[in-house]
């Protein structure tokens, strides 16, 4: 029996082959840590959390996949998207159409929501075949608007702004009615495609995508059929963003277009760019951030408005909310232009070379 | 010989992003109208050099951090590439870095930035007399010059700017061998008839010593050769090393080719 | 007929309309290559200030006017100064989205002091500037809109065709590190453009203001309208603003007219689709000229 030899983190990055490149985890203490954080995930905070706090974490869960998705698209292929909110929205009516007009199970429509998201991202995306950097951006915020209309008219299919419900039918005696319940569905699968998206970074195609970004006449001379790289990365973007948008639909058994505007798809922006560019733990940390921003920032509007003497008050400053959002953003870009990623390796370098710091 | 110093680098070092040092106590002089050639390998400095000189340090997160550099006798180090060129230091960037979606005339009047609101007429016609190749173009997108005609495009750009100093980052580029030629005929012919001082930084250290007066050898970040044109071209070093032939004259066989081992041994 | 010219005259001073609130935001693309999403919000500020001015202060409107522009123009400088300025040299999507924190700032702003509510400007505009046509009457509104509009597109393509500030701006926009070279004061480039964009705003936005009346929601959503109509006429070309104005102006208005009013908002966005699809640089704009 040959015996694992462990890991342990050396002063510095100093990368022997490409197959040290290429690992996800440097060191047996990365993986230890990995395996500990999942069962805290899933063994200890479901129990310990109150139900308030379980929907905000499977809020964060929610956007966090879509921000994973979004990431891959403008972090790694370097096509910017302001049309995901309206992919969340495809993926969220999809799920709510194929629950109650096709009576198929909730489980099943999750992923057939995303793949019928990853169509319709992939046909916004066939632009890219000729359109560059702003244009295609402005492109995409087209299709924001256009699919915005066509939830809010095509009544027959959507149910127009009254909306529609979410059927949640049981499979296999699992139900899915509880924050619990959600949570326990969310986050596994967070994890599972979190680790496809890290797997498929590693990849070719990965290096494809990252090609493309960095320069993509460059990466077509070395043989890189870029647009359907490009479609290839629109379609798993919005795969992302329409399994996400299913579960929201799911989670919050009714729906209508409303929340699926372009200020859904800034969100989502702020979310990856807070986080970090390019960096898929980014993506989470920018997550929470901006959901536990918009959180914070309606307690205290709530909070005002249920204080006598600041009723008045609070219902002038309810804007400001805005403002806050706005000037967290702005901040963010000006101070940290890398993101909560960049902050995370910073401080994890910095204690992996305690106390040698040069 | 007793010509002022119009540049005057003393021992400066550079480091980028507070880190990297690239530069690492370079000296350099230069007299008042003379062509002064800055060779080196890929690396060695020279770039960075002239940055330092133009003030185009600051955008790339780069600073000098010791020594000085005076021009006329005033210290210049660490300013902005705003006051820089208006004291009348311009640099061409290596690469013909044109502006693509201007007019060939366009370009040319961007050059006048540093005298903004003067009258241009003149130095237009001097240009388009220097490089006749630029007139028949006046109305063309640069974006759509050759690389020849956007070089002279260049040059001739700072030249609107009516330059003490100029500061030539590799014209030869990627130009054919009878452009090159071209190209440094009418950088001798700016020197001789505009008297502008001229600071060249090349790669073809033949052509480059050719036109110099004086010229200077980097290697690594450090001044490690210097002295007249005639004398560099003479010096068995830069002859094996940088102009490609050898000691003893043609008929050389690879059996005393030996002498890798020599370099980077300069001191 | 009559309401097909009604629709007519009604579409293409809504282009000019579009047009001159698209001019600031082409300005700032021009010099900088940054898509503005603020500029909705830019309008607003010179509409609000304009209306703070006549309305509440009961300046005359001639000095209201001249302070509001100045005023903007000051914004358009601040706004450039302390949060566009320590982003030079950073990527273009965290510039674009520090323009989008911007705009959610003001709005928050704009809704905090005003409230979400229409507000109106006195009536100012001599009745004598209304032109009657045969068969419709032309509001005098519409006709200072499409003078002032005219005017100012005129102005500024001359201004980055012929003077050579307009052609420091654009070699800034073209290539930045070159520009710095030959000593173009790029900060300068940077503040004007920005300075000149709230000017031109403040225009639009009061424009906008006397037709409309003055709505945040409704003002900054102008803002996104611009998109279309400067990729239609190429997103770095005036003349190209203009027409791709019109256009889209007379589109709406046909379609709210003969189609559905549902359909008007949206309009614009389809077009824009096929547009690019067949020209991807809209339909004046400068190809790209790659070179590798």
């Amino acid at each position: 029996m040959t015996k694992r030899k462990l890991h342990f983190s050396l002063c510095g990055n100093l990368k022997e082959s490409y197959e040290e490149e290429l690992t996800i985890f440097e060191t047996d203490f990365g993986r230890l840590w990995l395996c500990i954080g999942i069962v805290i995930l899933l063994g200890v905070i479901p129990f310990i959390c109150s139900s308030y706090w379980l929907y905000i974490l499977n809020t964060i869960g929610i956007y966090a996949i879509a921000a994973i998705g979004l990431n891959l698209l403008i972090g790694y292929t370097g096509l910017i998207s302001l049309g995901h909110g309206a992919f969340f929205g495809v993926g969220a009516y999809a799920a709510a159409i194929l629950t109650t007009r096709a009576g198929i199970p909730f489980l099943a429509a999750l992923p057939l929501a995303g793949v019928i998201t990853a169509g319709v991202g992939m046909i916004f995306g066939i632009p890219s075949i000729r359109l560059k950097h702003l244009y295609l951006t402005i492109a995409t915020l087209a299709g924001q608007f256009i699919i915005e209309y066509v939830l809010v008219q095509w009544e027959g299919l959507t149910g127009g702004a009254e909306g529609i419900p979410v059927s949640n039918t049981s499979v296999f005696g699992i139900g899915f009615n509880s924050d619990r319940s959600f949570y326990y569905l969310i986050f596994c699968s967070f994890i599972f495609l979190t680790w496809v998206m890290v797997n498929v970074l590693r990849t070719r195609f990965g290096r494809a995508f990252i090609a493309v970004r960095d320069n993509d006449r460059a990466a077509e001379g070395m043989g890189i059929p870029i647009f359907k790289y490009k479609l290839l990365s629109f379609g798993i973007s919005s795969f992302y963003a329409g399994y996400a948008g299913a579960l929201f639909a799911g989670y919050m058994m009714a729906i209508t277009p409303e929340p699926f505007n372009m200020f859904l798809s800034i969100e989502f922006i702020a979310m990856i760019i807070i986080g970090g560019l390019g960096s898929v733990s980014g993506a989470v940390f920018g997550t929470v951030f901006i959901v536990s921003l918009s959180e914070v920032l309606s307690i205290v509007t709530e909070f005002l408005m249920n204080v006598g003497p600041t009723t008045g008050f609070a219902v002038t400053i309810a804007p400001l909310r805005e403002f806050v959002f706005g000037l967290s953003i702005v901040l963010f870009i000006i101070f940290e232009p890398k993101g909560l990623a960049e902050i995370w390796r910073i401080v994890r370098s910095s204690f992996r070379l305690w106390p040698f710091s040069y | 010989m007793s010509r002022q110093n119009k540049l005057l680098i003393n021992n400066i070092s550079v480091v980028y992003s507070d880190v990297i040092q690239v530069l690492r106590g370079v000296s350099l002089a230069i007299k008042e109208g003379q062509i002064v050639s800055l060779v080196g390998s890929n690396g060695a400095g020279k770039t960075t050099t002239l940055k330092a000189i133009s003030g185009l340090l600051k955008p790339e997160n780069g600073k000098v951090t010791e020594g000085s550099i005076e021009f006329q006798d005033k210290s210049i180090q660490n300013l902005s590439p705003e006051e820089i060129t208006r004291k009348g230091i311009i640099q061409v960037l290596e690469g013909r870095q044109e502006f693509k979606y201007l007019t060939v005339e366009e370009n040319l009047r961007v050059g006048t930035a540093t005298r903004w609101g003067r009258s241009y007429q003149k130095d237009l016609e001097l240009v388009y007399d220097l490089f006749p190749a630029l007139a028949r173009r006046r109305k063309t997108l640069a974006g759509f010059c050759s690389g020849g005609e956007l070089q002279m495009l260049v040059i001739g750009r700072a030249m609107m700017a009516h330059p003490d100093l100029l500061l030539l980052d590799e014209p030869s580029l990627g130009l054919a061998p009878l452009l090159v030629r071209e190209i440094f005929r009418i950088i001798k012919k700016i020197n001789q008839e505009q008297n502008t001082t001229i600071l060249l930084v090349e790669q073809n250290t033949n052509m480059a010593l050719q036109i110099a007066h004086y010229g200077y050898v980097m290697e690594n970040g450090k001044i490690v050769l210097e002295g007249e044109a005639e004398y560099l071209k003479e010096n068995p070093d830069v002859k094996e090393f940088y102009l490609g032939t050898s000691m003893t004259g043609d008929n050389k066989s690879y059996h005393d080719l030996k002498s890798y081992k020599r370099r980077k041994r300069w001191l | 007929m009559e309401f097909f010219l009604h629709l007519l005259v009604n579409g293409i001073s809504l282009g000019f309309l579009y047009a001159l609130s698209a001019l600031g935001f082409v300005m700032i693309y021009k010099s900088s290559s940054v898509l503005n999403f603020a500029h909705g919000e830019l309008l607003a500020m010179g509409a609000f200030l304009f209306l703070t001015l006549t309305a509440w202060a009961e300046l005359p409107i001639i000095l209201s006017f001249a302070l509001t522009l100045t005023g903007c123009f000051l914004l358009g400088f601040i706004v450039e100064r302390f949060f566009l300025r320590p982003l030079i040299g950073e990527d273009l999507i965290q510039v674009i989205m520090l323009t989008v924190g911007l705009a959610a700032m003001f709005r928050g702003l704009l809704l905090f002091i005003f409230g979400g509510d229409i507000h109106k400007y006195p009536e100012f505009l001599p009745p004598e500037l209304s032109i009657k046509l045969d068969l419709i009457q032309i509001p005098s509104v519409y006709v200072a809109t499409f003078i002032i509009g005219l005017l100012f597109l005129l102005l500024f393509g001359f201004f980055f065709k012929y003077s050579s500030q307009g052609i420091y701006m654009r070699s800034v926009a073209d290539n930045q590190p070159a520009a710095l070279s030959l000593g173009v004061h790029v900060r300068r480039v940077f503040a004007l453009s920005w300075a000149i964009a709230g000017l031109v705003a403040a225009m639009s936005g009061i424009v906008l203001g006397i037709i409309n009346g003055i709505n945040v929601h409704e003002l900054s959503s102008i803002g996104l309208k611009v998109f279309p109509v400067v990729i239609l006429g190429g997103l770095d070309s005036i003349s190209g603003a203009i027409v791709g104005g019109v256009i889209i102006g007379l589109l709406e208005t046909f379609t709210g007219g003969y189609l559905s009013t549902s359909l008007r908002e949206i309009i614009p966005y389809i077009v824009l689709v096929f547009i690019l699809m067949v020209k991807p640089y809209g339909l004046f704009g400068l190809k790209e000229i790659e070179r590798v």
